[in-house]
């Protein structure tokens, strides 16, 4: 039994007139422990709101999410969430939006004992001194440390990354992504991401799942990503491994965006191969 | 920037000096200290003078001086603004976060709402049986519907994301309105309270020349009676000026509250 099991999972909203859209269908995804796995695909694959629904705060149309052996019902302190839009809370300082946090998740520590363990996040990520600063005085880069800092602060069984990085300019993302990784190298925490950057992808995880395109999109593959740890984007790039997966990738996006603009519905599913190498991990 | 704040500060006292010419010279000077119809500005400045140096002077109920006056008025205010304002935040914090609970009271709080506090003041002293305390509840339903619309709006609009970190860090009920909840909805929060001040103030005024006894309300009304008319300007001329004072207060508590994303 995998650690984190995304069992079947669809998801449909309703529409006006009484229709229902597919968004994801059948989506079976299975995580070991310590795994950290990237979902890459278009905008619309239902990417993020799997996320969601893993973190509890979405419920799925059908199929389930089972976390160490337990269905998962709603949000908890179990799985924290690093968001795209960073969700600080922007009227409390970074030191108070990491605090809000452990206090939480460690509601039986004294005053002390929070205030150190706050205080050795916030320099872990590198924000000495920036303590009783606003969100709003902040850089993205150093905001999405904040969040960092706050949902690894909980050491929760599952980080949830969704598209983390997405809103950071392209010069500060290479340094935070190298941080993230030695925060989660420390922790080694389980991690599903989402996102929409190839190269960010490769660079992370250990697998990279691949989405069709929406709607009634599915799981279409997953690709294993076998590079030595510690990773350095440089190195990374000069492989030729690196350049063949990457490749992989895109060409794969490519095709899903073209299938999608010749008959409008969406392939995959039935041309998966995902069955065969699931069944061998479990 | 500067520039312009001089020239509209210069205009201001332009227009003062012009409206006070006006008045004085549109209005008959004083005969044996009884004015002749409308009291002029000179008139007014030294009966407010007069009050202003002695503003605590109790001589019996028809005679006391404008403080005590203005501190039964403010008194009266604080007691049903307060109690207003909790209720009205309690209430409001409900609906903002249950839309159905939101549904259902809103079409009461639709006909409530428009029905002028004063309304109420044959009911309230009948049920009441006491004028001051009359008073004090028609300035809690004078503050009770800005209040109460404005958090219930607030907190129906705080962002999603907000509440999903509550959701996440399963925040007790108490630490999620603490922290998170009241902080969000606080500016909307604000401004009604700097709303239903106002409308308070106004309120206490009316309330106050029904009921008589005390405040600035029944001061205007029996300096009208004994045809003082320099103190009943004077009384506007206060009335004006408190109103501005409390105004003040909420527009500072408003920067206080008010965050950027």
């Amino acid at each position: 039994m995998a650690f984190l099991e995304v069992e079947f999972v669809s998801k449909s909203f309703s529409e006006s007139g009484g229709k229902s859209l597919c968004v994801f269908k059948d989506v079976r995804l299975h995580m070991e422990k310590g795994e950290f796995v990237a979902m890459v695909g278009h905008s619309g694959c239902g990417k993020s709101t799997l996320l969601n629904i893993i973190a509890g705060l979405e419920q799925p149309s059908d199929g389930a999410v089972i976390l160490d052996g337990k269905e998962i019902a709603g949000p908890g302190l179990d799985r924290m969430v690093v968001f795209q839009n960073f969700s600080l809370l922007p009227w409390s300082s970074v030191y108070e939006n990491i605090r809000l946090a452990v206090r939480a998740a460690y509601p039986q520590w004294d005053r002390d004992k929070i205030h150190d363990y706050v205080q050795r996040y916030i320099d872990m990520v590198g924000l000495t001194g920036a303590e009783h600063k606003k969100p709003a005085a902040l850089s993205g880069g150093m905001r999405q440390r904040v969040g960092l800092a706050r949902a690894f602060a909980v050491q929760p069984k599952v980080l949830l990354l969704d598209e983390p990085f997405a809103q950071i300019d392209a010069l500060t993302r290479g340094s935070i992504q190298e941080e993230l990784l030695r925060m989660w190298m420390a922790t080694r925490n389980t991690v599903f991401m989402v996102t929409h950057d190839v190269e960010e992808a490769i660079f992370l995880s250990d697998k990279i799942a691949l989405m069709t395109s929406g709607p009634e999109a599915r799981l279409a593959e997953i690709t294993k990503v076998n590079f030595p740890r510690p990773r350095v984007h440089e190195q990374l790039a000069e492989l030729p491994e690196y350049n063949r997966i990457r490749k992989n990738i895109m060409q794969f996006l490519k095709n899903c965006a073209q299938e999608m603009s010749v008959d409008g519905r969406p392939k995959g599913g039935d041309a998966v191969v995902v069955g065969q190498e699931l069944s061998a991990e479990t | 920037m500067k520039g312009e704040r001089k020239k509209a500060f210069g205009s201001s006292i332009l227009l003062l000096t012009l409206f006070l010419s006006l008045w004085q010279l549109t209005t008959k000077p004083a005969v044996q200290g009884k004015s002749q119809g409308l009291p002029g500005p000179a008139a007014v400045a030294a009966r407010a003078w007069e009050m202003v140096s002695d503003p605590f002077y109790d001589r019996g109920p028809n005679d006391k001086g404008i403080g005590i006056q203005l501190t039964y008025s403010l008194g009266r205010l604080l007691l049903g603004y307060s109690a207003a304002a909790v209720v009205a935040i309690f209430l409001g914090v409900l609906l903002g976060l249950s839309p159905a609970l939101y549904r259902a009271l809103n079409p009461y709080i639709q006909i409530l709402k428009p029905i002028s506090p004063l309304a109420w003041m044959p009911l309230f002293l009948y049920t009441i049986k006491d004028s001051g305390w009359s008073a004090v509840m028609v300035i809690f339903m004078s503050s009770l519907w800005p209040i109460l619309a404005n958090t219930a709006f607030g907190v129906a609009g705080i962002k999603r994301d907000y509440l999903n970190v509550s959701a996440l860090l399963q925040l007790s009920w108490l630490r999620r309105l603490w922290k998170v909840v009241l902080p969000a909805a606080a500016p909307a929060i604000v401004a009604g309270l700097r709303i239903s001040i106002g409308s308070a103030w106004v309120a206490i005024v009316a309330a106050e020349m029904l009921i008589g006894g005390t405040g600035i309300g029944y001061f205007v009304w029996n300096e009208w009676n004994n045809l003082q008319l320099t103190s009943v300007i004077f009384a506007i001329l206060m009335t004006g000026l408190v109103g501005v004072v409390l105004d003040m207060g909420f527009g500072s508590l408003a920067k206080v509250v008010t965050y950027r994303e």
